[in-house]
């Protein structure tokens, strides 16, 4: 019998409906995974069962669970339900724990007021937890606040509050989306092993086909709110059958064509970093006594040939973004010398530094925060202009802005619109305008895709690509996705604790990284064709 | 956390001698001699001219300000020229008054403002809301004196519950001295007790958007709940700063609500002594308010600490 049953379900918020005719069953210790991009309603399938919707929800169809009909349950039957049989776990560690309370408070809470346990038996019961996801009392003390610890950490303490009474079903709703690689293998690895311990059931929301066939027994697609396939993860997958999944497929395996790869060694460096490095001030341990620095970048070299793509791969926290804005003369190093075009750019007044300027821009992950909402997009992709020798004329303004739109795929009536009235894939494509305004040399973009559906992501990537080659733009990538690595770059620089600690062609280090810590980021990638042999090798 | 304690108590001591050195200064650009006020319009430059000397007036300015601010470390504000005794004194006296109004009206206002701010946020956009927040906007828009006149006309006029003016003083009794501070204190606490329950409000509604407060949802917890145990300590940080803020306008209110209910308290000393020329008496009562609000902030700087382990750093 099912665990959880979805019949029919649909769903309209206000006037926009939301779901149609879902249909979706999870069977005790059983994994099912809900795929699709943002949008199509793989959230709010998981807040209806919880009956966490927005106000203005209005639901129908049948949603059972355990026998209880979810729909027409009252709000108290759902409070004893959330958080004791049902589980869930959320996509933003850094803020799904109340940074006023301890981790202690937070994970006793739940089993204080489910088991009306008292506070030392509640405690005792939440110290067990916390061991059993990886925070042992040594390092986690029930004392800790949220602010004082990592993203992983953080999801950790998520599980084991959605964990603590062992429900019957955990919804997982993109739990390791904002976690790298590795720390990502290693949420995946608990969720796993929580399942087989408790035979819960596991509803895995995600919009990474590879992640999902890694865990998924059975899964579920999901498009604008309509299932567009179910069964079977590795022969819904491996057959492709519907036209949608397999678009999905080919879209998260995408890579552009770079018919021109650019090898090193061939030019005169356009941009070169010399033993760069950089130091933070720590936290103060005394009042007396000065804080140890904190050296967010140690001691790094390396160059970067015009026409070249160059990725910059590692975990978060390994100083990556920190290197991006020395080079973009956004920070100052602590020590080294930083030359572009030959000329150093480190300690130069900013007047001076005019000329690199247009020649360097940069592209950031997120393409909602990285906009004036109050400006057109004429004004938002003319911004770098201001570091021309002669300011443009406003026809020709117009002209150029309208240029860099057509090149990056818009069209100039875009020019008079606001931010807001576009996608998150075509916002990406007006930063990647307002980057090229200016013709510059080198494009530092920092995860400039990992924000984005894996359709809407292919394009951006053969956008690059076409930019690259046709342009002869250098880039600069940063990323902790190795399938983005593998995509776009000629050369992969692995970083990690503030050091590069491989250097060299794409597919030779990610075929066979070297160091330990490329290794580590290799291996934990998930891999849609490798997940898809093995589950079938599984079924025989 | 004795780090950001330190800090933010030698901020205070700075700040406090800052507005020492202003208030003296500001005292000494206004026109008025006290020694020929004191001494009547009759008097003759000589005689005008040997008081000074005696009050020590003719000492060069910087020499003054010392002498007066260590006084003031000491609680020796000097004497009144008016009344001719010590000002602290006269001080002593009146903060019996003042200080026990204003902080029943600092009590009355938070506790008015966060249960009204807590059941409006958690009934956003309906009625019971618009209700609550019409009262706040009534609240804000009427000044204090006025919602003093009219608690007189309610309660001591028409209901006879309460004097309406007059304190019979701490000898007659707890009881009665209260008595005679509850309409004021009320007509001194509604308008801050507005402000702050909108403050309270939309800081409560913001932070119950947070990821946070759907995280407690999922463990189980009914809204109520969520709203006292997750959202109320998250909203506190915005409604603790107002409060220090608002404790400044506290009281500059008492000094007329002190004359509308003719409380002898300090806000009509100052009154008084501003009449008089009675230069010191006002001196020393501004550094007196000041000390207050520098105190009182002082307490809201703390108590955020309190509130938010992230400023507390690692223990």
């Amino acid at each position: 019998m099912s665990l959880l049953e979805i019949e029919n379900l649909s769903l309209a918020i206000g006037e926009t409906p939301i779901l149609k005719d879902v249909d979706l069953a999870i069977a005790p210790s059983e994994v099912v995974g809900l795929v699709g991009e943002s949008g199509s309603g793989k959230s709010m399938t998981a807040l209806t069962v919880m009956r966490l919707l927005p106000h203005l929800a209005r639901t129908n169809g049948r949603v059972t669970f355990d026998g209880i009909d979810i729909l027409g349950a009252s709000e108290d039957q759902m409070c004893a339900l959330r958080g004791d049989d049902i589980g869930m776990v959320f996509q933003e560690p850094m803020t799904a724990l109340n940074p006023v309370k301890t981790i202690g408070e937070q994970v006793a809470e739940g089993i204080r007021w489910h088991t009306k346990a008292g506070r030392a038996e509640a405690e005792e019961r939440a110290r067990k937890m916390l061991d059993r996801v990886g925070l042992p009392e040594a390092k986690f003390p029930l004392s800790r606040y949220p602010h004082e610890l990592s993203g992983g950490q953080r999801q950790r303490v998520v599980i084991a509050i959605a964990c603590a009474l062992k429900p019957k079903l955990l919804i997982a709703d993109e739990p390791t989306t904002a976690l790298d690689v590795v720390l990502q293998a290693q949420i995946l690895d608990l969720l796993r092993d929580l399942v087989a311990e408790n035979r819960m059931g596991l509803l895995l929301i995600s919009h990474d086909l590879a992640v999902v066939t890694e865990m998924a027994d059975r899964l579920t697609i999901l498009r604008r709110g309509e299932v567009m396939g179910a069964g079977d993860t590795a022969r819904t997958l491996s057959d492709q059958f519907h036209p949608y999944t397999r678009e999905l497929a080919l879209a998260s395996m995408h890579v552009p064509a770079r018919p021109k790869t650019h090898l090193a060694g061939s030019a005169k460096p356009l941009l070169e970093v010399e033993s760069v490095s950089r130091d933070y001030p720590g936290r103060r341990k005394s009042l007396f006594r000065p804080a140890e620095p904190i050296r967010a970048v140690n001691d790094v070299s390396l160059t970067i040939e015009p026409a070249q793509s160059v990725a910059l791969v590692g975990r978060s926290g390994c100083g990556k973004s920190t290197l991006a804005r020395m080079i973009l003369a956004l920070d100052k190093p602590t020590a080294g010398a930083i030359r572009f075009r030959g000329e150093t750019i480190t300690g130069k007044a900013e007047a001076e530094l005019k000329p690199a300027r247009r020649d360097m821009q940069v592209v950031f992950q997120d393409p909602y925060g990285s906009f004036d909402p109050r400006q057109k997009v004429e004004k938002l992709v003319a911004e770098p202009l201001h570091l021309l020798e002669k300011q443009p004329a406003r026809a020709e303004r117009r002209e150029m802005v309208a240029h860099a739109l057509d090149e990056v795929g818009l069209g100039p009536s875009d020019m008079d619109k606001y931010p807001h009235e576009f996608s998150g894939g075509q916002r990406q494509r007006l930063s990647i305008a307002r980057a090229i305004i200016t013709r510059p040399k080198l494009v530092v973009a920092d995860e400039p895709v990992s924000a984005l559906d894996v359709s809407i992501r292919a394009q951006i990537l053969d956008l690059f690509a076409e930019l690259n080659q046709k342009l002869g733009i250098a880039y600069l990538f940063i990323t902790h996705d190795l399938t983005v690595a593998r995509a776009m770059s000629d050369e992969v620089l692995v970083m990690h604790e503030g050091k590069i600690v491989e250097r060299g062609r794409t597919a030779d280090v990610l075929d066979n990284p070297r160091s330990e810590a490329a290794q580590a980021l290799v291996s934990a990638a998930p891999d849609l064709h490798r997940a898809i042999a093995r589950r079938l090798q599984e079924q025989g | 956390m004795t780090a950001y304690l330190l800090k933010r108590l030698i901020i205070a001591a700075v700040t406090l001698v800052l507005a020492s050195m202003v208030v003296f200064a500001v005292m000494e650009i206004l026109p008025g001699d006290p020694a020929r006020l004191m001494l009547g319009f009759n008097a003759s430059a000589d005689q005008v001219e040997l008081l000074r000397n005696q009050m020590g007036l003719n000492a060069p300015f910087v020499l003054r300000y010392l002498h007066w601010a260590s006084g003031l470390l000491s609680l020796d504000f000097g004497r009144s020229y008016t009344y001719s005794v010590p000002v602290i004194d006269l001080v002593r006296e009146r903060v019996v008054v003042s200080l026990p109004l204003a902080l029943i009206a600092l009590a009355l206002s938070t506790a008015i403002a966060i249960p009204v701010g807590v059941f409006s946020a958690g009934r956003q956009g309906r009625a019971g809301d618009a209700l609550a927040m019409g009262a706040a906007q009534l609240g804000v828009a009427v000044p204090n004196f006025w919602f003093a006149l009219m608690l007189i006309y309610l309660f001591a006029v028409w209901l006879r519950l309460v004097p309406a003016g007059g304190f019979p003083g701490w000898s007659a009794g707890a009881w009665p001295a209260v008595k005679s501070l509850l309409l004021p204190a009320v007509a001194l606490a509604l308008p801050q007790a507005a402000i702050l329950a909108r403050v309270a409000r939309s800081a409560l509604i913001e932070v119950l958007n947070e990821d946070y407060i759907r995280t407690a949802r999922a463990k189980g917890l009914p809204y109520r709940a969520v709203l006292w145990r997750h959202a109320l300590r998250n909203a506190m940080i915005p409604v603790l700063t107002i409060l220090g803020l608002q404790f400044a306008f506290l009281l500059a209110g008492t000094i007329i609500i002190e004359n509308v209910f003719y409380l002898p308290g300090l806000g009509r000393l100052v009154l008084q002594a501003i009449n008089q020329r009675d230069l010191i008496v006002v001196e020393s009562i501004v550094m007196l308010l000041v000390a207050a609000v520098i105190a009182v902030n002082l307490l809201v700087d703390f108590s955020y600490a309190v509130v938010d382990p992230r400023l507390r750093g690692r223990q």
